[in-house]
């Protein structure tokens, strides 16, 4: 694990370094991150438990224990990666164990939001590209890839491959607006506003009031 | 049943119109976003002791205040023990996790349903049942079954912990709009069919993904007639088909399940609020960026084999055969026949049960428990099984016991626990062991997901696990009402 390096921040543009790829379609943050880790108060040791029962029962051979990905930053997934809960711990876990990026054929909703939250693109790749990308990896482990944002490519030093990114995730990746707590709290005057013209706040319902 | 065409990520353009939705989003806008989302105003949130304590921990790191703090409120329901809930816990670590919590709600001045207080419980049964939810609402908290709430008519969606700190710091969310799909249902369930077959039929038709991108309104002559609780346990499970939230339009049973809840108008207020909420239900000549019909009548009692919600049959037809699934299917599928140890082509009728549990957001309120104590009434437990029954809430447990369900269960060999999430997630001391099945009422079969990495979930209604413990393997429930087995 490599919780040393730094997390996210700022303005992101590109994401370099090695990849790795998980194959199989719909793997769920329960897989990702199984229940019993989540009781914690933070998430620092959640790295060291990604995908913790299909990397025993695969007994080394799993891509997260296998030696030529120990330093991947990239992961390449296939279709709906990410389903089911709605807990951050599953990103936050994948972000402790070193994984920087995502790319895959598609994206539980929420798990994608959740990788933007923490400044971790999810990137979209075509059936196809996905098979050339895959190919090349499996020849060449050791390969340095550049994900670029802005041109919306993935490249090694020979290829070039096709990446989507919608254009409102892309510009909040550029501008660093992905960390959304700033940006937010800047709308102090029109929040006070909205919440005034709520019925049921201004008028037929005080929470702070006690119950009859 | 027609099935809409899907486009997920390509077009961010909605369609819709006038429908629930649109006009809750309207209400609650703050801004438009220079990132091209939309700031939206979270009217309640919800906290629990999971996703809370590192939110609580950025706010602290940035040096900001709970902007609301009479918007949120907070219980404690994932990690607390169901035998015996004396503190301090034995677990240490579900000890810190609710200590956090407590100094956290004290420090900010948040109101805090404790252990005892009469108000604790699934956060997605209580906020329910004490009238915090209502109609035309945006609902947040960080637990995906946030979607229950749209049961009454709000918008309500699960939120990472990243999006808890933005809430408790703005109470607002950065948000895209999402998509409208109706799934409108003609015809009534049959007996001995509940709402959780009807969303289990409804996932297992539309697949875990259809809906991502999408916010679901449930309508039609079968939903119209549906109890709030009914309501509820379908709205839950939108999430297991991919739809962030899922709704119901507010009626006249929404309306009187919420007159004298605590938290609910009262006197002249209550009028006020009844017009209002008649006003944001979806106008007849909504439109929909596109709808799937389902009729209720032609569902059974529905059961998962595998591995995700999806995986799921009639009880009265076989498991599937890879070929006859979609391809982007098949790979899952045979996982889950590995893992759950079944073969396409079987049965899952006379499959031996070694654990039965009844409870969860899903299937944890009283007229879940009353539908699983019919069935309990004058049987027993099969022996080798073991069969717990989990209220959703300590008001659901007083009501339950009121009604003396829990001595039909006790003498039908159940245990009669505590409230909280128990084995749904077994975050506690609530575990399947080894490769135990369970019949669940709870929501997810995910592997692992009940306490032991190679246990194995099936999911199905109150009734049908109630059923499965008396016979001690699955079974068609219909066989066992007005009969005596």
């Amino acid at each position: 694990m490599k919780q040393d390096t730094l997390f996210p921040q700022g303005s992101i543009h590109s994401v370099t370094g090695k990849c790795m790829y998980l194959s199989g379609n719909d793997i769920d943050t329960d897989r990702i991150i199984p229940a019993r880790f989540l009781k914690c108060v933070n998430f620092d040791t959640l790295g060291n438990h990604v995908f913790i029962d299909d990397r025993s029962e695969k007994k080394g051979m799993h891509p997260f224990d296998q030696n030529h990905n120990k330093t991947a930053n990239i992961l390449i997934v296939d279709k709906n990666f990410g389903c089911g809960s709605s807990r951050e711990h599953a990103p936050q876990a994948l972000m402790r164990w070193g994984i920087r990026a995502i790319i895959g054929k598609s994206f539980a909703e929420i798990f994608y939001g959740n990788c933007l939250t923490l400044g971790i693109p999810c990137v979209i790749i075509k059936e196809e590209d996905a098979s050339s990308l895959i190919n090349f990896l499996n020849k060449n482990h050791d390969s340095i890839f550049k994900l670029e944002l802005e041109k919306k490519m993935i490249t090694s030093k020979e290829h070039i491959w096709e990446i989507s990114i919608d254009n409102s995730s892309q510009r909040m990746f550029l501008s660093g607006g992905w960390d959304a707590t700033k940006s937010l709290i800047n709308q102090i005057e029109k929040i006070q506003t909205t919440k005034s013209n709520l019925p049921y706040i201004n008028s037929f319902q005080k929470l702070q009031e006690k119950p009859s | 049943m027609k099935k809409a065409n899907l486009n997920f990520y390509i077009s961010s353009k909605t369609l819709s119109l006038n429908t629930l939705y649109d006009k809750i989003w309207s209400l609650h806008r703050v801004t438009e976003l220079p990132e091209g989302s939309t700031q939206l105003f979270v009217g309640l949130h919800l906290i629990h002791e999971v996703t809370s304590p590192q939110a609580f921990a950025a706010l602290d790191e940035k040096g900001l205040k709970v902007l609301c703090p009479e918007r949120t409120i907070a219980t404690v329901d994932h990690i607390v023990p169901t035998i015996t809930q004396s503190r301090p816990f034995s677990d240490p670590l579900a000890e810190e996790m609710l200590q956090t919590l407590e100094e956290n709600c004290k420090k900010h001045s948040i109101k805090f349903f404790k252990i005892g207080s009469g108000n604790q419980g699934i956060v997605h049964v209580i906020a329910p049942e004490t009238g915090l939810t209502q109609p035309g609402m945006t609902i947040a908290c960080g637990d995906s079954h946030t979607s229950t709430h749209g049961a009454f008519g709000s918008i309500a969606f699960g939120i990472g912990t990243s999006q808890v700190r933005d809430v408790l710091a703005s109470q607002t969310l950065a948000m895209k709009k999402l998509k409208v799909r109706r799934l409108w249902f003609d015809g009534k369930l049959n007996q001995g069919v509940f709402a959780k077959d009807l969303i289990l039929h409804v996932i297992q038709k539309l697949g875990v993904k259809d809906g991502v991108g999408y916010a679901y309104e449930f309508a039609g002559p079968a939903i119209d007639h549906f109890s709030m609780e009914e309501r509820m346990t379908i709205c839950n499970m939108a999430i297991e088909a991919g739809a962030r939230c899922g709704y119901v339009n507010p009626d006249q049973i929404t309306f009187d399940y919420l007159k004298n809840k605590a938290f609910a108008p009262k006197g002249n207020a209550w009028d006020e609020a009844i017009k209002w909420w008649k006003s944001i239900a979806s106008d007849k000549n909504a439109i929909f960026d596109d709808e799937v019909r389902f009729n209720a009548s032609e569902i059974a009692p529905t059961v998962t084999w595998g591995i995700t919600p999806g995986q799921a049959i009639a009880i009265d037809s076989l498991i599937p055969s890879p070929e006859s699934l979609e391809k982007s299917d098949q790979q899952i599928a045979l996982e889950a026949y590995k893992y759950m140890d079944l073969k396409p082509g079987s049965s899952l009728e006379g499959l031996n049960i070694n654990v039965c549990f009844i409870g969860s957001c899903t299937n944890g309120r009283i007229s879940d428990l009353q539908k699983a104590a019919e069935i309990a009434k004058d049987r027993h437990v099969a022996k080798g099984v073991k069969a717990f029954v989990v209220p959703g809430s300590e008001q659901v447990a007083k009501e339950a016991e009121k009604q003396g369900l829990h001595k039909i269960f006790l003498k039908a060999g159940f245990e009669w626990r505590k409230p909280g999430c128990s084995m749904c997630l077994a975050m506690n001391p609530d575990k399947l062991e080894n490769n135990q099945i369970s019949a669940s009422s709870s929501n997810r079969n995910f592997k692992g997901r009940q306490g032991s990495a190679n246990g194995r979930t099936l999911l199905m209604s109150p009734a049908m696990v109630a059923a499965a413990a008396v016979t001690g393997a699955v079974i068609d429930v219909r066989k066992l009402i007005n009969k005596k087995i």
